[in-house]
């Protein structure tokens, strides 16, 4: 029982690591900081989510693990307003995405 | 009233988890900290049906379980393409009518979009959403309309059954 | 296995922070800054399991209040040059 315990543990905890390496290197790569906030979706998302669940495999049923799963829940209903406010800062701000084709109906500029 | 009670009951849940305490003496003053703060949010006027969507909840339970596998599929999607040494990315903006009648409605879909990665909603007016897609798979999973349909459904009534 | 999810993190931050120092535009260092502060909080996490001290938890809920708090009020002055109330003829005061 332990033993399995470890096992997806250690599962958990390397795909939580993996996805926030991968992440991370998106915000390297990605061309402009609307794509970016994908890569930082995953962080915020997968990264976060299953490194706690690596986590919360080691705890037992107690006070530490309804921490965790506070934190867990924290994190996800705060980061897509934090990434919507920074996206209508940057338009705001007059950064235009980066497209590959035009938008289907162009709407207003002027700042929602 | 139910709404403050509901409150009440979920800062007192809050502060045990987080406390752990069961003297009386730091119990009492944990009691007396939650009236503070229930007595100060019905002050300020925040204890209504949109800061407890109360009437989400028992639709809630279904979504949240598919929100999360939609967010595990399109995170695995997402790590492809930016592993790949070509990195096949189309990033393209579309226009979305939200089909949602209150405001918690809306919030929870344009929180579900940002939250998929893939999509970002980058701009909201009434119910037209502006959202940044950076491949065509995540703008055609969302132009299908399928979260829309389901966060409608989780809505359920409309903004108008909210008590005091 | 938690020295492992550290260094991953760590590695992760590491990125993070080129990000946000190369730019080129302001937003693209808050992202990164915002970034940053998400895995500062697995970090601190993992960390309370590494030392065999779980109250480190309570330190990681209390930066992902901050992380947000401060993520909304640096957009609000980078767009605004003021953290200020909404006026009338001000556009983003709503942010």
């Amino acid at each position: 029982m332990a033993l399995a315990l470890d096992i997806l543990s250690w599962a958990a905890i390397i795909t939580g690591g993996a996805f926030c390496i991968i992440g991370a290197v998106g915000m390297i790569r990605l061309p402009d900081v609307f794509c970016r906030m994908h890569g930082v979706g995953i962080i915020d998302t997968m990264g976060i989510g299953m490194i706690i669940l690596g986590l919360a495999l080691q705890t037992g049923f107690n006070l530490t693990l309804a921490k965790l799963a506070m934190i867990l829940i924290f994190v996800l209903f705060t980061s897509p307003t934090a990434t919507h406010a920074l996206a209508r800062a940057a338009r705001y701000g007059g950064v235009e995405p980066q497209l590959d084709k035009p938008a289907k109906k162009e709407t207003d500029q002027s700042n929602t | 009233m139910l709404h403050a009670t509901l409150l009440g009951f979920a800062l007192s849940a809050l502060w045990w988890l987080l406390s752990g305490f069961t003297t009386p003496l730091i119990l009492s003053l944990g009691a007396g900290s939650i009236v503070a703060v229930v007595w100060i949010a019905w002050r300020m006027d925040v204890i209504d049906h949109e800061s407890h969507p109360l009437h989400m909840a028992p639709k809630g339970v279904l979504y949240f379980p598919w929100l999360l596998w939609e967010i595990v599929k399109a995170n695995i999607d997402i790590a492809k393409v930016i592993v790949q040494a070509k990195m096949p990315i189309h990033p393209q903006v579309m226009d979305l009518t939200a089909g949602q009648k209150s405001d918690a409605g809306l919030v929870t879909y344009a929180n579900s979009i940002t939250l998929t990665p893939g999509t970002v909603t980058i701009g909201v007016e009434a119910n037209a959403f502006l959202v940044h897609a950076l491949t065509d798979d995540a703008a055609a999973g969302l132009a299908s309309g399928d979260m829309d349909r389901r966060v409608s459904a989780m809505e359920g009534m409309s903004s108008r059954d909210g008590d005091g | 296995m938690f020295a492992t999810a550290a260094a991953a993190v760590l590695i992760s931050m590491l990125l993070a922070l080129i990000r946000a120092v190369r730019g080129p535009t302001v937003y693209d260092r808050i992202l990164a800054v915002n970034a940053f502060g998400t895995l500062t909080v697995i970090l601190i996490a993992v960390h309370g399991y590494l030392d065999g001290r779980p109250e480190f938890l309570d330190l990681a809920l209390v930066y992902a209040l901050i992380n947000f708090i401060g993520t909304i009020a640096v957009t609000k002055y980078v767009s605004l040059s003021h953290l200020g109330l909404p006026t009338k003829d001000d556009d983003g005061g709503d942010i």
